[in-house]
């Protein structure tokens, strides 16, 4: 069994996984049962200024959509940041981290944006025994009405403002957790990094509509009527995730800055590719409240399986092995053809490959009397929707033409040399391949 | 207190009243609203469905599903209904194994088809539930046209000609409409009176009357049904039951399979049909199953099948052979009866053992029996029809006969299988070339 012990900025956990700011890690009986249940780490419900607490909707909090059989493929909160006392919060923190030691724990917070704010804050923090501190510059609702969460998150002059002042008060290392509500997740990462962050973690929830009554003419989750856009997480945010993570990761500016990564981590699978594509550890939030505390169980065994079938002998041998990899869409090679190709013996006959393609793409399956579905080469781009729609795994497959075979849509022979766009004639703007000289 | 399950002879009563209840409930219980959408969204959509092929009537499967599953169940029932009007029946006798469920890809794939027989019946009992009748009769057309039989053929032919417009009458030789649906299927298949029901709601659509206890050949002739109305469709199945040809066919205890269903059907206290102690069943049919497996729900002790082919010839599917022998019927092939023993009534039936060309072996066995149901077939009965087609009025494509203004469809009319689906079907296409027959001449 490999060794899944993580070391994130100077957190060490048993386990990379750790619980994201969010419902299930707002008290202490919650938090025994993770770390119980074997969460690496959790990073506490995000706390907020001393006084009175804020107050939550006592109706729904989120909605949902589903896919087959109810599985729940993408949920958003209306819930803000922790609505019990600073002081309770404080008190349970540092109780569980004197029982819990070897766990990481990490404190969310966000307060308004003064300086004198977080200068009270921090000290209070620091005495609960917490690893860090994760500043929450991403909830999407509520909160950022008051100016606070991604309304900070989204001008990263008051992020890098605020790391500063973070920095400069307290010990603990920061994290600043970033919000998905913007064009370019670059500005808010770079912004965190001159202010001086040791990390960031990303993605916060979308911005979101779930769905809407057709009844009653308003949006999901409602309350008394009327309803408002909520954070979006679960399955269906992973794509964006894993492209804003990868982003920051091969960006030079960002290069190096370690990253938490999170968004729609449901299996041991997902928080692998998080990993491979930067992410030093993941935070897990709607796998846990879908499926309970649990499936990190799964997720230790099933990361722990495939490194060692990598023969990878700890976590940071494949955090960033995918970033190379990522590049931008002109330095793809053009000179790179495949063709669909249909394995008849898996073939079921179901059509769909062929009404996707003769419907909506480019005619290259043809359909026999007796429901035999062939790839017309001649009309073949390789554009994948056929494997896509495909219900059958692995019964078409986009199969590369070696070089020196004819490509029957152009006509031309594959080559084996690489070229981009950059270089290609019908780019306008293409630098001329410059010759060396001979000598 | 049941009787004793060992008494010989046909006598009711041999189980507790809660056997009754448990045996003839639904064969299939009705999907709830998750597990039809569960059901719904394992179908692919196929492109040019397969199902969609083998469906007789023609129903656009894949679409009705996904209407299913987008959650409007009414919309699929219209897909069905538009196409076949009795999709509620069919949806509980079809033998979706070998037809639209046999050809689904992922039966072919998994061997785990797509559940449309139920799917169907969610959506069709969804509407039904609600007293929807989904159609509106067309303006008057002033025709009148009469409808030999309401089974499925008769009321898909009459429910179509009434939608178009047409003025219907049906004639049926039994007090109640449904034919075979009311009369001839297995009470697990369609219980609390769903026949009824369904003819019924059928009947929303206006512009049909029905006309009861009137058979064609003995209270009106075919000639004056021509006389008296623009076209005639005939759907009057089949009334006549093949015999044995065996010694001592006539003994008391001997009866044709249809009767005992029919009876059963139409009994409101299922503890008061007599049965035998020791049933032999002589056929290889749905109704041969049917007979059998309701003969041994009613406490039969043994009951055998026996039928005079392999298993593979057996008109009645797999699926229905295996209910028969999961219920504890014995099925017994290649053997042909030769003879019915007993003083008066029956005691024992003798059979001959059969090669694959029929040719008797000279091995003989004999069954005890105290009652025998015969269902080894039923032919057209009646004078007067137009030509046959070996047993069956010849019809062509679109059911008319050789006597001109006469169609014919279902049980009595040449090609098809003999299916409920199959008649509803026939009976729909025939009448809308009576529908187009009718309004050329009027225009």
């Amino acid at each position: 069994m490999a060794d899944l012990r993580s070391d994130f900025i100077g957190i060490k956990s048993p386990n990379p996984f750790w619980l994201a700011s969010a419902p299930p890690t707002d008290k202490e009986y919650n938090v025994r049962r993770a770390y119980e249940a074997g969460w690496g780490g959790v990073v506490w419900k995000t706390l907020g200024m001393e006084g009175p607490p804020v107050v939550n909707v006592n109706g729904p909090r989120y909605g949902a959509i589903w896919g087959a059989d109810r599985r729940l493929l993408g949920l958003n909160n209306i819930e803000l940041i922790t609505d019990r006392p600073l002081e309770v919060n404080l008190r349970e923190m540092k109780a569980v981290k004197r029982d819990y030691p070897d766990r990481a724990l990490i404190a969310s917070i966000m307060v308004p944006c003064e300086e004198e704010a977080w200068k009270a804050i921090l000290p209070h923090v620091e005495e609960t025994g917490a690893d860090g501190i994760e500043l929450n510059f991403g909830c999407p609702h509520g909160m950022a009405e008051r100016g606070m969460g991604s309304a900070v998150g989204q001008v990263p002059e008051y992020i890098e403002m605020v790391t500063r002042w973070c920095k400069m008060y307290t010990r603990m290392p920061v994290i600043v957790k970033l919000t998905p509500n913007i064009t370019n997740v670059l500005y808010p990462a770079e912004a965190a990094k001159r202010g001086g962050a040791d990390a960031v973690s990303l993605i916060n929830t979308i911005n979101s509509i779930t769905s809407v009554d057709l009844d009653l003419f308003a949006p999901e989750p409602m309350i008394d009527g009327k309803g408002t856009h909520g954070g979006y997480c679960g399955p269906a945010v992973k794509p964006i995730a894993l492209n804003m993570v990868a982003e920051i990761a091969r960006n030079p500016e960002t290069h190096g800055l370690p990253i938490s990564g999170i968004g729609g981590v449901t299996t041991w699978r997902d928080a692998a590719e998080f990993l491979a594509l930067g992410a030093g550890n993941v935070q897990v939030c709607t796998a846990a409240m879908t499926y309970g505390f649990k499936v990190v169980q799964e997720m230790i065994s099933g990361l722990s399986e495939y490194m060692d079938e990598k023969g990878m002998t700890s976590v940071d041998q494949l955090v960033g092995r995918a970033v190379p990899n990522v590049t931008d869409w002109n330095q793809l090679n053009l000179n790179y053809v495949a063709k669909a190709k249909i394995d008849q013996d898996l073939c079921i006959s179901c059509g769909r490959c062929f009404a996707a393609c003769e419907d909506t793409s480019h005619q290259a399956i043809a359909m026999s009397e007796d429901r035999t579905f062939t790839v017309i080469e001649e009309e073949c781009v390789a554009c994948n929707l056929c494997v896509n729609v495909c219900p059958v795994e692995d019964c078409i497959s986009m199969e590369p033409l070696a070089a020196g075979a004819t490509d029957l849509r152009t006509g031309k022979t594959v080559t084996p040399d690489y070229a981009n766009w950059t270089t290609h004639p019908n780019n306008p703007s293409a630098k001329v391949v410059e010759v060396e000289p001979a000598e | 207190m049941a009787r004793d399950v060992f008494e010989p002879g046909i006598v009711p009563g041999r189980l507790e009243p809660q056997n009754y209840v448990e045996g003839f409930s639904d064969l299939h219980p009705p999907l709830d609203e998750h597990e039809a959408l569960v059901a719904a969204d394992r179908c692919y959509f196929c492109h040019d469905a397969p199902c969609m092929t083998a469906c007789p009537t023609d129903i656009d499967i894949p679409l009705f599903i996904r209407q299913i599953a987008t959650g409007t169940p009414d919309a699929a029932a219209k897909t069905i209904l538009s196409q076949n009007i009795l999709g509620g029946m069919c949806a509980r006798v079809c033998p979706t194994e070998t037809l639209c469920e046999e050809v689904c890809v992922r039966e072919v794939a998994e061997g785990k088809p797509v559940l449309i027989g139920q799917l169907q019946r969610y959506a069709t009992d969804h509407l039904m539930a609600q007293g929807v009748h989904p159609f509106e009769r067309a303006a008057p057309t002033g025709k009148r046209v009469a409808v030999v039989g309401a089974g499925p053929a008769g009321l898909s032919c009459a429910h179509r000609l009434a939608m178009l417009g047409h003025d219907v009458e049906i004639i049926d030789a039994r007090p109640k409409p449904g034919g075979l649906n009311e009369y001839g299927i297995a009470a697990y298949k369609t219980p609390n009176g769903f026949a009824q029901a369904e003819v019924n709601w059928l009947m929303q659509i206006g512009g049909i009357t029905f006309r009861h206890e009137i058979a064609v050949g003995r209270d009106v002739t075919l000639e004056e049904l021509k006389a008296d109305y623009d076209a005639v469709f005939l759907g009057m199945g089949l009334v006549g039951v093949n015999a044995l040809g065996a010694e001592g066919e006539d003994k008391a205890g001997v009866a044709n399979a249809v009767d005992f269903i029919s009876e059963l059907r139409q009994s409101s206290d299922l503890s008061g049909v007599p049965i035998g102690r020791d049933v032999v069943v002589i056929g290889g049919g749905m109704t041969a199953v049917d007979a059998a497996v309701q003969a041994k729900l009613l406490g039969a002790l043994n009951v055998t099948l026996v039928y005079r082919r392999g298993r593979d010839r057996m008109n009645a599917s797999v699926f229905e052979q295996d209910l028969a022998a999961s219920k504890g019927v014995r099925i017994v092939t290649h053997a042909v009866p030769i003879a019915v023993h007993g003083n008066g009534a029956v005691r024992e039936i003798e059979f001959e053992y059969v090669d694959e060309a029929m040719k008797g072996t000279g091995e003989t066995l004999r069954l005890q029996a105290d009652q025998v149901f015969k269902a080894i077939g039923q032919t057209l009965l009646g004078d007067g029809l137009p030509d046959l087609d070996g047993r069956k009025i010849k019809v062509d494509g679109t059911g008319r006969t050789s006597l001109e203004g006469v169609w014919a469809g279902g049980d009595c009319a040449s090609g098809g299988d003999d299916l409920t689906v199959t008649a509803v079907a026939e009976g729909r296409d025939a009448a809308m070339d009576i529908h187009t027959t009718l309004m050329g001449a009027a225009g």
